[in-house]
């Protein structure tokens, strides 16, 4: 594995683009950008052609001999399919705007990866294969024929975009990326040219239900760790049910959560505040992922590893369901599950239990974000909280692409952080909100090989934190993104080692005055609480 | 077509935008306005000149006229030699040009409203009397 | 590379329509022929184009959201960035047509030292957009002048208006001056900012010397060359009223600007200006957030191989009875 550059070696930063004009300057694949192949047995338990033993570096990639007969009726189809893939293929006018909008362009200087660029990649094959002008000017109309290297380079720049949709906000047509690496990454998929870390998970997910593959007694006994330790802090013992029939809510959080730290502790903070609620509710081990890495593959795919939330939310027969904190997992809930897999007319419209709350905005889909589900709570006074018990920390809120840009979640965790904690500062708000900036990871890209890649992506979230942990001593990052808080410790630790990252429900369970709890002397993580140190 | 009635109301609009003039001059002719010269000083001359060609005149004559103004009141230089024929003239609207031209309606304004031009001389000068029309 | 190339395509348009007047006295070609092939082109062009467009389906619901979401009352809600209704789509989209709302928050970056990235706002491209689009279309609108008799009022309060300096003879329309500065800095900032000539084609210079060439040559016709406008309004009519005629003596210089306008419109259907029918047709900004209040049909939408639960359970029915996890079949 390529040895990833120290940060001051990789803050240097060229942003002038080579004397050859982009479609004559051949990619260079760099080592510790691209992630692995996918590997052929998570493309056989998918079902997806071209299941393969390949590899990145070789020559041959092994595909198909009519491969570009498959690429151009695949490029048809969903030119039929989507209008936004059309409209976007013919609309652009290559203003600029987005050039520097791209996390990655910021971080790598790479030309291609302006989002202009990355959509030309596939807008010069569309000129040249499907519009007039296009097949009779050629090369002057900016068009290129379908080679192999012209599918290495897409290969290569669609798995270098997470899908953050920042440049459509400022794209005077709303032209998305992500539509854009959306069909390109379909496209690539009819081949068998996936990445392993997104085949994987995926693979998992359809087969054991969450991503990380954790099976239906590993899930169990992960949250009994959890237990043990809410039990050590707050002496309060919890016992949560599983695919209980008759609940009223069904609970679905991205695996993540489950797994490792820090997004372990937010999983703690889930089970506390849902106990102490009172909460009818219950985990499904088989819908026991709210993620979604076939949204990083195929719409098909997508669909077919979201549609065991409605299935499990029929099959134990709950009136709603209640979701975790998670980015993408929130864009396809908000903007594609129902279309998908509903109606889901076996539920009712979420209302609150505890505050009798109707959850207007979410009264189709019937799936309830926990933040919105908790700024609730708080705003009625159903929450006994201590602020002072984060008064070690000092918070700033990073805005997930996701709930931001395909949801518009900006105001319930600020008022939920606001309620918990005496210290927040806001980060640039050149760089917040719906000018969020990608944790540089997102879209299935947060894996081990691609370590520069995602270093260099996380540059400007990164950079914006270290900002103001250098004015106000900010040293905790929190986040409503499974992928968030695994990636963003990984880009912390690298670009600004003093912060350190924690989902927005660890900082409700800390400030949590629970019924019975014992006096608490440490937070979730074990670390004394402000004023108890040297008690424990 | 998918949203086919906002589509369609959209491509209305569009077409009628660009091709309301089409339907603005149904029924038109495509006729020109003609200055007339039909004045009795006209009448009156044995070859009908005008202090420069006819075709120059038809082209320049809103230059000219600036400059006649800038040259009166600024220098207070009065005369002008055509460059036709040489003779001289004294520059001004109204004892030049209308005496001659004394029908403003038929002959400046016809053209003037033909092509949507709206010139200023007539809010300092005053317009012959002419008998409506 | 690309710039000179369209350069040249322009100057080579030109040309054309000045030998084909003044040597060849192809007069009906230019004058008649050529402006309502144009027309044709343009018209049948864009719709057959917005058509196929509107024959693709939208198949998900897909808004880019750039406020707050509609959640509680007592959360104040981004109604025109992230609407939840018709109504705020609408301002939406009149704000993003008439004054390009998303350019208009415009960031750039620059890296320091440090490494320190510092954002600031950036309008240039904003400002120069905009000035380019509403001028073009007041001179488009002024335009009318010629080809409708009577001339409609509010015409007149345009070039008023337009023309309120009251500079030269015939006065100055400032409308006319500022869209060959704007679309001069839209050529520019192609040539000059590294990045954006980086990305720019042929495709992108073309129509902007073209439209150069229009703004140039409708300027020395009103201003330098002096064009017979009764005959030239003659000519414009004939062909508005379908009894094309081709009056004596109108200047070259009319006909090779018609002819460049042509060119134009005959060209929108098939190139990038075809945004002005995208901006609208777009579906991150034309539709509501509101997927989760309203269920949105996806007409292709089709039943897709899942693992159901019952699967699952035959896979892992041992171990959910260890753990304790309850199932359907014992």
């Amino acid at each position: 594995m390529a040895k990833t550059p120290k940060p001051d070696e990789l803050s240097k930063i060229d942003y002038t683009p080579p004397q050859t004009a982009w479609t004559e300057t051949p990619t260079v694949y760099k080592e510790g950008v691209w992630c692995f192949g996918a590997k052929p047995k998570n493309l056989e338990t998918l079902h997806f052609p071209n299941p393969r033993e390949w590899r990145v570096v070789d020559e041959d990639w092994k595909l198909p001999e009519n491969w570009q007969e498959i690429v151009l009726n695949g490029m048809k189809e969903r030119l039929d399919k989507y209008r936004s893939f059309r409209v976007f293929m013919d609309s652009c006018v290559r203003c600029g705007a987005c050039a520097d909008k791209c996390h990655f362009f910021i971080g790598s200087g790479d030309p291609k990866n302006m989002p202009v660029l990355r959509a030309e990649l596939l807008r010069s094959v569309y000129r040249g294969n499907f519009t007039l002008a296009g097949k009779i000017l050629g090369k002057i109309n900016g068009a290129r024929p379908l080679t192999l290297e012209v599918l290495k380079e897409w290969w290569y720049y669609f798995f270098q975009c997470t899908e953050c949709r920042r440049c459509s906000v400022f794209c005077p047509y709303g032209i998305d990326t992500a539509e854009i690496t959306m069909m390109g990454r379909e496209l690539l998929n009819l081949l068998g040219l996936n990445i392993d870390w997104i085949a994987g998970p995926a693979a998992n997910c359809y087969m054991k239900g969450n991503h990380l593959g954790l099976e239906p007694h590993t899930i169990v006994g992960n949250l009994e760790y959890m237990l043990d330790d809410i039990e050590t802090v707050t002496g309060i013992k919890i016992t949560p049910s599983f695919n209980r029939k008759g609940a009223e809510i069904l609970f679905v959080t991205p695996s993540g959560d489950l797994f490792a730290d820090p997004g372990t502790y937010t999983c703690m903070g889930y089970l506390m505040l849902l106990h102490e609620l009172g909460l009818d509710y219950t985990w499904s081990t088989y819908a026991s992922e709210g993620g979604n890495f076939g949204f990083f593959t195929s719409n098909e795919l997508a669909k077919r590893l979201n549609s065991k939330i409605y299935a499990e939310a029929k099959r134990l027969g709950v009136k709603w369901i209640l979701g975790g904190e998670c980015g993408h997992m929130w864009r396809v809930l908000n903007q594609y599950m129902d279309t998908w897999n509903g109606p889901a007319d076996f539920l009712e419209v979420p209302k609150s239990p505890i505050t009798g709350t109707v959850f207007e905005n979410a009264k189709s889909t019937k799936m309830v974000h926990i933040a919105e589900f908790t700024a609730d709570l708080i705003k009625h006074g159903k929450l006994k909280l201590d602020k002072k018990r984060n008064d070690n920390l000092k918070v700033t809120f990073h805005d997930s692409c996701n709930t931001s840009r395909g949801m518009g979640l900006f105001e319930e965790p600020r008022y939920i952080i606001d309620n918990v904690c005496n210290n927040f500062y806001e980060m640039d708000e050149l760089t917040t909100r719906e000018k969020t900036f990608c944790c540089g990871s997102g879209s299935g890209l947060n894996a081990g090989e691609n370590m520069e890649l995602r270093m260099r992506g996380g540059l400007p979230r990164a950079n914006a934190v270290k900002d103001v942990a250098e004015k106000y001593g900010v040293n905790m990052l929190a986040n409503v993104c499974a992928i968030d808080r695994a990636v963003l410790t990984a880009s912390m630790d690298y670009w600004v080692p003093s912060v350190k990252v924690t989902g927005v429900h660890e900082l409700v369970a800390n400030a949590l005055i629970m019924k019975g709890e014992k006096e608490r002397t440490t937070n979730l993580r074990g670390e004394p609480l402000p004023g108890m140190e040297g008690q424990e | 077509m998918y949203n086919g009635g906002k589509i369609i109301v959209g491509l209305i609009i569009f077409v009628g935008l660009f091709t309301f003039p089409i339907f603005y001059n149904m029924g038109k002719t495509a006729e020109a306005p003609k200055p007339n010269i039909d004045t009795p000083e006209i009448n009156k001359m044995e070859k009908k000149q005008c202090v420069e060609s006819k075709e120059w005149m038809k082209a320049n004559h809103m230059q000219m006229l600036d400059q006649w103004r800038d040259s009166v009141l600024r220098d207070g230089n009065l005369e002008y030699v055509s460059s036709t024929d040489g003779k001289k003239y004294i520059m001004s609207l109204q004892n030049t040009c209308m005496r001659c031209h004394s029908n403003k309606k038929e002959f400046c304004d016809k053209c003037h409203t033909y092509a949507n031009v709206t010139p200023y001389c007539w809010t300092c000068h005053i317009a012959p009397k002419e008998k409506e029309i | 590379m690309n710039a000179i190339l369209s350069l040249i395509a322009v100057a080579g348009l030109a040309l054309i329509a000045y030998i084909g007047v003044s040597a060849a006295g192809l007069q009906f070609l230019f004058g008649v022929v050529v402006p309502y092939v144009a027309l044709a082109v343009f018209l049948i062009g864009v719709i057959s184009r917005v058509v196929k467009w509107g024959r693709t389906p939208v198949p998900f619901r897909i808004p880019t959201t750039c406020g707050q979401q509609q959640s509680f009352p007592w959360i104040k809600q981004a109604k025109f960035d992230n609407p939840s209704t018709g109504g705020g789509v609408i301002v939406r989209m009149l704000l993003e047509v008439f004054l390009f709302r998303s350019l208009f928050s415009n960031v750039k970056f620059e890296l320091r030292e440090g490494p320190k990235l510092a954002y600031s706002s950036a309008k240039w491209l904003w400002l120069g957009g905009l000035a380019f689009h509403w001028t073009f279309f007041i001179v488009l609108i002024r335009h009318l002048r010629l080809f409708t008799d009577p001339v409609p009022g509010f015409l007149k309060g345009i070039e008023a208006l337009d023309g309120f300096l009251q500079v030269g003879i015939p006065g100055i329309m400032i409308s006319g001056v500022v869209l060959l500065g704007a679309v001069t800095y839209l050529f520019l900032r192609r040539v000059l900012i590294p990045n954006v000539r980086y990305i720019s084609l042929a495709a992108d210079y073309f129509p902007l010397f073209l439209i150069m060439g229009v703004a140039l040559s409708g300027i020395l016709m009103r201003y330098v060359l002096r064009v017979d406008i009764v005959g030239v309004k003659k000519l414009t009519m004939g062909l508005m009223t379908f009894s094309p005629g081709l009056p004596e003596g109108i200047s070259v210089v009319f006909y090779i600007h018609l002819f460049l306008v042509s060119t134009l419109f005959a060209y929108i259907p098939f190139s990038k200006i075809m945004h002005l029918g995208g901006v609208f047709l777009s579906p991150t900004r034309n539709l509501a957030n509101n997927s989760r209040m309203v269920r949105h049909i996806n007409p292709w939408n089709y039943p897709v191989d899942v693992h159901t639960y019952e699967e699952y359970e035959n896979d892992f029915r041992e171990k959910m009875k260890k753990a304790g996890i309850p199932v359907e079949k014992e």
